[in-house]
């Protein structure tokens, strides 16, 4: 049983965020997006912008989306979801947050790199 | 037969009635008097309702000037500004100034407006004690202001009010002294004045109410020139203060009147055609005494002005009688209306509505089943129909029960706002100041086909006084136009905001907001957390309008603002380093080439900017990248900023021979001069050495073209998405002289700049002649842009690379962590 496949995995904690922006988690299948809102909601979604694989950690952080960099389309932080006219999903990943830490699902991870 | 001499008519006094007069009087009878006017303050008619926004910095002199120099050019009128008049003579049909100037007259009109009020209590005359009442007192208390300190504003009225939230929005501390129980009594009940006084203390300024001024304290004489030190009250308590303002209100100016054997009461006795006791004297404004009223507020003074001017144009018909007015408080933020007559009476009812949580307060009174007075705190939206009710004693009985909801409640109509209006009669007011009926504004948009609301304002005057009805006049275009009227005339900055860029601007300085959330909380945006149009922009703006002050928004900015460089479709990201006037050297040719190689970057190329770039970068490398090209000298060439970006240059007289000036010189002084400004839009510029312009000058932002005379400044070219030749703004001889031109110019882009809008299209929409008079003309004003741009550099001009390499943001280049390691080692 590879530890990707049962535990919560440990990334890191709520400070090496910067408050309404992002940091990229290295992942054996890609990276990982892990996201900061305002008031402090942690949020994890592929890296790759549904239009063109844009890498939506470097993207502006406003309320609970993330435009991309490349091409400004506006993605939910929650659902993964493209808004407005355009149409498109990234996928997301349940998060954990004990006391500051952060832990991602590693079973998500596993099924996602199986899969990739 | 002598050819018919034009009638000689004289005005003493330039004030808004008597101006109003003119404009009806031209209207009706052009041509039909000389006229000259005698205008005891030095300048042309402004609108003196807007000085309070120019005291709290939201609206500067040119915004409130209602006659400017070409009015009364273009009318032939004769302004004699600064000079006040001290006698007329009636017999010879004459008037004198104080500088002995002598103009004869065949019909006068006085229009010698009113006197502040001053409490001749000991001190009362010190340097310090300021009145309220027109633009010199406007600037006297805001060079105050400038020196900050305690204010004391004696007076708790309409004046006195507008004069405390104005010294307070400039920073002073204040001290409101009222003489009697609760502020404004003429106009407001004490529960409102109560209210009022609790939003007032809310906002830092102190009221202290059945305060009697007993003297204003001087400053110990021996120490230097006297001046304000304090005030001191009959209870013989203190407040100290380093300016006094006396608001207790205005006596009608009538000396001139007087001396004249004119009759004369409180004011300048007139009939009801507003002749004076002299067939061939009128008299208009707040110096008027007509039906033993004098008049303070603009909406019966402009009722006067139309009955003088259409006597004065052979119409003999229309009088003036004295109607009741309505008072509309127009300190920022605080809405206030009260008409009509709402003092207790043994046979009188009132119905009143409190609502603490949105501190709304509305108080009717009624007699014998009519409304005869309102007083309404915090919403005052039903204001005009309240108004329209007293005017016309309507049966209000079977309103009553919803009378106090306003007119949407009233027989259940609609909710529908221009429902609301529609339900207005055709005569209702809807404009108080200039005296604007519904269907005289529903006319005008018909007839003239307007759609905008600076059209109507202009055609119809309504709203373009003290402002407080635009929104009913917006109401009124959206039912008379339908959709075709599209009130966004100003295009929002994005979908948070219903606000244009210059209003944000403007907003930004006058509110003084520091950071995006007050921006964001001051001016109500829709959304929390803005978007990525308008974060860009607010940071922007607060990094140019608080150099010193405000801390740089990184989240807020594009990606490769953030980091300093730019984004790949791949995600790996690409640098230019700065090479001055596209000047480079063996030695930084080579420590590009050992970069290069050392981090297998896939791609080198030379940029249209004079430059090379290295393309191809994963972002982690960067710090390590920054490092070896600073070792060679090199900082960040900012090829991603919304800032300078390169200064093109020739060879000029280094090598070239048709040099006529060392361009390239010039090229590199600019570019160490301005390197590291943030600007609305990116910034291009270059220096040709000749007219042949080798360096491209004249499609840049800004280019200089070098000719034998010294240097021509050209700017306002584009040469990407649209291609543009540049202006030419002035030529001089000097290089500094173009140096600081060049800087006075950019900086005036960067503070009238909407967010990435270019400077051609900046110079476009604010006009040659303004950048010109600013520019080149002005040289005070072009010291002090040139100042403003030195003083942001001290913040802006540190090289990014560099504090990159030190480790500041360090998180941008490096992954929250590596979990791919982890399964392998298991």
């Amino acid at each position: 049983m590879t530890a990707l496949d049962g535990a919560w995995i440990d990334i890191g904690n709520l400070a090496d965020i910067p408050r309404e922006g992002a940091r990229v988690v290295k992942t054996p299948a890609g990276c990982i997006g892990v996201f900061r809102t305002a008031d402090d909601r942690v949020f994890a979604l592929e890296d790759r912008c549904p239009h063109k694989a844009g890498p939506l950690s470097q993207g502006i952080v406003h309320d609970a989306h993330v435009t991309c960099p490349l091409h400004n389309w506006v993605i939910s932080l929650e659902t993964g979801l493209a808004q407005g006219a355009d149409d498109g999903q990234v996928r997301t990943f349940p998060l954990r947050v004990d006391g500051d830490r952060i832990l991602i699902d590693g079973a998500a991870l596993a099924t996602r790199s199986r899969a990739a | 037969m002598h050819e018919l001499r034009k009638e000689r008519l004289v005005v003493i006094g330039n004030g808004m009635a008597p101006g109003r007069t003119l404009e009806r009087l031209f209207e009706a009878a052009p041509g039909v008097y000389d006229v000259t006017i005698f205008n005891a303050e030095p300048r042309v008619n402004y609108d003196r309702i807007l000085l309070s926004p120019v005291l709290s910095g939201e609206k500067t002199y040119d915004d409130i000037i209602i006659h400017g120099a070409e009015w009364y050019a273009s009318h032939g009128v004769v302004l004699h500004a600064g000079e006040r008049v001290v006698a007329i003579d009636r017999d010879a049909k004459t008037v004198t100034s104080d500088t002995g100037l002598t103009t004869s007259y065949d019909k006068l009109i006085i229009a010698t407006g009113s006197n502040p009020i001053v409490i001749p209590v000991s001190g009362h005359d010190l340097p310090g004690v300021l009145t309220y009442r027109d633009l010199d007192d406007v600037q006297a208390m805001l060079a105050a202001a400038e020196r900050g300190g305690r204010a004391v504003v004696i007076g708790g009225g309409l004046l006195g009010l507008e004069a405390a939230a104005g010294l307070k929005q400039q920073g002073m501390d204040v001290t409101v002294l009222h003489l009697m129980p609760t502020l404004m009594e003429r106009q407001l009940d004490s529960a409102a004045g109560y209210l009022l006084q609790h939003e007032l203390e809310r906002r830092g300024i102190q009221v202290l109410t059945k305060a009697n001024t007993h003297a204003v304290l001087s400053t110990n004489a021996a120490l230097g020139p006297p001046g304000v030190r304090g005030v001191q009250l009959d209870d013989g308590s203190e407040i100290p203060a380093d300016i006094v303002v006396m608001a207790v209100g205005i006596r009608p100016s009538i000396a001139v009147a007087k001396e004249a054997g004119l009759d004369v009461n409180r004011g300048i006795v007139v009939d009801p055609s507003m002749r004076t006791s002299d067939p061939s004297i009128f008299a208009v404004g707040e110096c008027v005494e007509a039906g033993g009223q004098c008049f303070g507020l603009v909406a019966p003074l402009y009722e006067q002005a139309a009955v003088l001017a259409a006597h004065l144009a052979g119409d003999t018909m229309p009088t003036f009688v004295p109607s009741a007015t309505a008072t509309k408080l127009k300190v920022t933020g605080v809405d206030l209306y009260s008409a009509g007559d709402f003092a207790d009476g043994p046979d009188r009812e009132e119905i009143v509505l409190r609502d603490a949580a949105r501190s709304v307060y509305k108080r009717l009174v009624i007699e014998d089943d009519a409304l005869v007075g309102v007083v309404m705190y915090g919403d005052t939206q039903d204001g005009a129909w309240f108004f329209d009710l007293i005017k016309k004693r309507t049966d209000i009985s079977e309103l009553r029960e919803t009378l106090i909801f306003g007119q949407s409640y009233a027989g259940g109509t609609p909710l529908d706002p221009t429902a609301a209006v529609a339900a207005l009669p055709d005569d209702a007011e809807i404009c108080g100041c200039n005296g604007v009926c519904k269907s005289q504004i529903v006319a005008k948009i018909n007839d003239l086909g307007l759609t905008t609301l600076d059209d109507v304002r202009a055609h119809t005057k309504a709203s373009s006084s003290c402002g407080t009805c635009t929104g009913l006049v917006e109401q009124l275009m959206a039912l008379t136009l339908g959709d075709a009227y599209n009130p966004a005339a100003v295009q929002p900055m994005c979908g948070c905001t219903d606000l244009g860029h210059d209003d944000v601007r403007r907003l930004i300085k006058a509110k003084q907001l520091q950071t995006i959330p007050a921006v964001m909380q001051e001016l109500e945006w829709s959304t929390s957390g803005g978007c990525a149009k308008c974060r860009p922009a607010l940071n922007y703006y607060l990094v140019c309008d608080w150099p010193d002050v405000y801390a740089d928004d990184y989240q807020s900015r594009f990606i490769n603002e953030r980091v300093h460089a730019n984004i790949q479709k791949d995600g790996t990201y690409s640098i230019v380093p700065r090479m001055w006037g596209g000047m480079t050297s063996s030695k930084e040719l080579r420590a590009i080439a050992d970069v290069v190689d050392k981090f297998d970057i896939p791609t080198v190329k030379v940029t249209g900017g004079q430059r090379i770039d290295m393309l191809g970068i994963k972002k982690e490398d960067l710090p390590a990248v920054w490092a070896d090209l600073g070792q060679a000298g090199f900082v960040s060439g900012h090829a991603y900023a919304k800032g300078l970006r390169t200064v093109k240059t020739c060879v000029g007289t280094d090598w070239c021979r048709f040099g006529t000036q060392d361009s390239t010189g010039l090229g590199v002084r600019i570019e160490k001069f301005m390197w590291g400004s943030w600007t609305p839009a990116k910034v291009k510029m270059a220096v040709s050495g000749c007219p042949r312009n080798c360096a491209e000058a004249t499609c840049k932002d800004v280019g200089v073209v070098c000719v034998d005379s010294g240097y021509e400044i050209h700017f306002a070219g584009a040469a990407g998405l649209e291609v543009k030749k540049t202006d030419l703004l002035t030529t001089v001889a000097g290089e500094d002289e173009a140096l600081e031109i060049i800087v006075a110019l950019v900086q005036m882009y960067r503070e009238q700049g909407r967010y990435l809008e270019r400077i051609w299209k900046w110079a476009a929409r604010v006009g040659m002649e303004t950048i010109h008079a600013q520019i080149v003309e002005d040289l005070e004003r072009r010291r002090d842009y040139f100042d403003r741009f030195v003083f942001s550099q001290k913040f802006a001009q540190h090289d990014p690379w560099a504090e990159r390499v030190q480790g500041k943001d360090a998180h941008e280049f490096a992954p929250m962590a590596n979990i791919a390691r982890l399964e392998a080692a298991e």
